[in-house]
């Protein structure tokens, strides 16, 4: 005897109605606006409200330039080409950074959770370097290493890097002992627990790691432009600003958001491919 | 899945065993020179009151934790260890979640060091024997309490252990589903031919699937009780020899 007419898998798609074809499809379409309106209205508010704001002279145009202003100083520099040399560099300083942290973290994350005299070791100054600023630090990046790429890379790098070590030792270390043990007892060494137990279940974590470390390699990234750079989407926000080209120096923020926007899409992508089993969320 | 060789199979030896932790840096006795002959092939179920090491004797079988004093000798050769010859079935499935049942029912015998392959396609006859051939490709995150549990059941029957060690596997469940679940590892056990021991509280569990059950005293040293369930199976829960033989263990307990 066995169960199958009780237990029910707990997932399964729901049956869909027999309504006719059409009246079906109006009804997703509608449904479909109310989802996007739902989840974007609050947004598309914001923005219609900057644009009327700013055409009817409720705030200072100069300062506050209407988003077609915006949108075509984006458009000029971009497809123009002048913006083109700054995103360029910009993704050079902030992906380097962002590969040396993924390089050094993960790696060294992994063995640091999996030891825990050597994670007990260094877990005091690793927390009191997480908590020194990188930005504070970044006078004697320059003292050491010059006013050039170097110490722009090296900051990022450091800001970056402690994110992503932190979640990959705590993913680590949370994983539960009882899979652990369950694998050892089927006969598993330590380098098959550690491959099919310890690292996939760190992914999760470590992916949670990896989208703080990009969301803080672009916030680094701007700080540094900002200081001693005479390129890069960083430089080009505080030389339109100088200049007070207003609406280009909009189009830079507005291009950095979006580098922001699209790393975190590429990532949760990633995760979602590698965590189908975990229903990953944006 | 029947041996030629039925002779010393999964036969286990237990003499003057003793286990200790040391709770606040003073050792607490958990097993005090323990007895004990399980025969190959048959269903031993212990029971015995909460802190009486009950899982603390499964484990050491297991080989989970070395014991402090006496033999543990499994065919005649003492335990070192985890081995081969055995598989534990815990409370909890204990399933990894980003595998599918196939992909769990097949962990034990890949990292036994079988090629995928053919460690599928023998992982696909228990996950048959389970009753969950439709599920091969779900992920734990979409099997109810029970189902997680045949799927932990396959994953130990996998590797065609000689010795089945099982800790309360069905404690987390439903009464509902418990029931269908005894009756499970009862047929299993038929058809496995494997020695089964079995860690339960639950004394109409023991009494429905054991040969024997094993009662460990609460007094540490005290000797342990042996009761032969000598009844016909597959068995009647209501039948009166069988209602009495649960009387009998609750009276083991100073409970009836």
């Amino acid at each position: 005897m066995s169960l199958q007419h009780i237990e029910q898998p707990s997932v399964l798609g729901a049956g869909i109605g027999d309504n006719s074809y059409g009246h079906e499809l109006v009804q997703r379409g509608s449904q479909a606006a109310a989802r996007f309106l739902s989840r974007y209205g609050a947004l598309l508010g914001f923005l219609a409200l900057w644009q009327v704001s700013s055409t009817r002279g409720w705030v200072n145009p100069a300062v506050i330039p209407p988003l077609d202003a915006i949108v075509v100083a984006l458009w000029t520099g971009v497809v123009g080409g002048a913006l083109l040399d700054d995103i360029a560099i910009s993704l050079q300083r902030s992906g380097t950074a962002f590969a040396a942290a993924v390089v050094v973290a993960i790696p060294l994350g992994l063995f640091m959770g999996q030891v825990r005299a050597v994670e007990r070791a260094f877990d005091p100054i690793l927390q009191v370097f997480r908590q020194t600023s990188a930005l504070a630090l970044y006078p004697i990046f320059i003292l050491l290493l010059g006013l050039g790429e170097a110490s722009k890379v090296f900051v990022i790098f450091w800001a970056t890097l402690f994110p992503l070590l932190l979640n990959t030792i705590g993913g680590v270390k949370e994983v539960d002992p009882k899979l652990i043990e369950m694998a050892r007892v089927y006969g598993a060494t330590r380098l098959t627990v550690f491959r099919r137990v310890v690292l996939p279940g760190a992914v999760p974590s470590i992916f949670v790691g990896l989208r703080l470390s990009a969301t803080t390699a672009l916030l680094l990234l701007i700080a540094s432009e900002m200081i001693g750079a005479n390129k890069g989407v960083g430089f080009q926000v505080m030389n339109a600003q100088y200049n007070f080209q207003i609406p280009l120096m909009f189009a830079a923020i507005v291009l950095l958001a979006g580098l922001g926007l699209l790393s975190n899409y590429a990532l949760v992508l990633l995760q979602r491919r590698l965590c189908r089993w975990s229903s990953a969320t944006a | 899945m029947t041996s030629t060789d039925t002779t010393r199979r999964g036969e286990v030896s237990i003499r003057d065993l003793s286990k200790s932790f040391a709770i606040n840096g003073r050792p607490l006795a958990v097993l005090k020179g323990l007895n004990l002959d399980i025969r190959s092939g048959e269903c031993l179920v212990i029971v015995g009151a909460s802190g009486s090491g009950k899982t603390t004797l499964l484990r050491v079988l297991a080989g989970l934790e070395a014991a402090d004093g006496g033999r543990v000798l499994i065919d005649g050769a003492p335990v070192q260890g985890v081995g081969t010859d055995r598989a534990v079935i815990f409370q909890e499935p204990r399933l990894l979640p980003w595998l599918t049942v196939l992909g769990n029912v097949a962990f034990g015998l890949e990292v036994r060091g079988e090629q995928r392959a053919r460690a599928e396609e023998r992982a696909r006859d228990y996950i048959g024997l389970v009753g969950l051939g439709e599920f091969a490709d779900a992920y734990p995150k979409q099997l109810s309490g029970g189902m997680a549990q045949r799927v932990g059941i396959a994953r130990a029957l996998t590797v065609q252990p000689e010795i089945l060690l099982l800790d309360e596997p069905l404690g987390a469940l439903d009464a509902m589903t418990k029931i269908t679940m005894q009756e499970e590892l009862a047929r299993i056990w038929s058809e496995e031919n494997v020695t089964m021991i079995m860690v339960t509280h639950d004394l109409e569990e023991a009494v429905y699937l054991a040969d024997r059950v094993l009662v460990l005293p609460k007094e540490k040293g005290a000797a342990a009780r042996l009761i032969d369930i000598d009844l016909p199976r597959p068995r009647d829960r209501s039948e009166p020899r069988f209602v009495r033989y649960r009387e009998e263990l609750l009276r083991e307990f100073g409970l009836h």
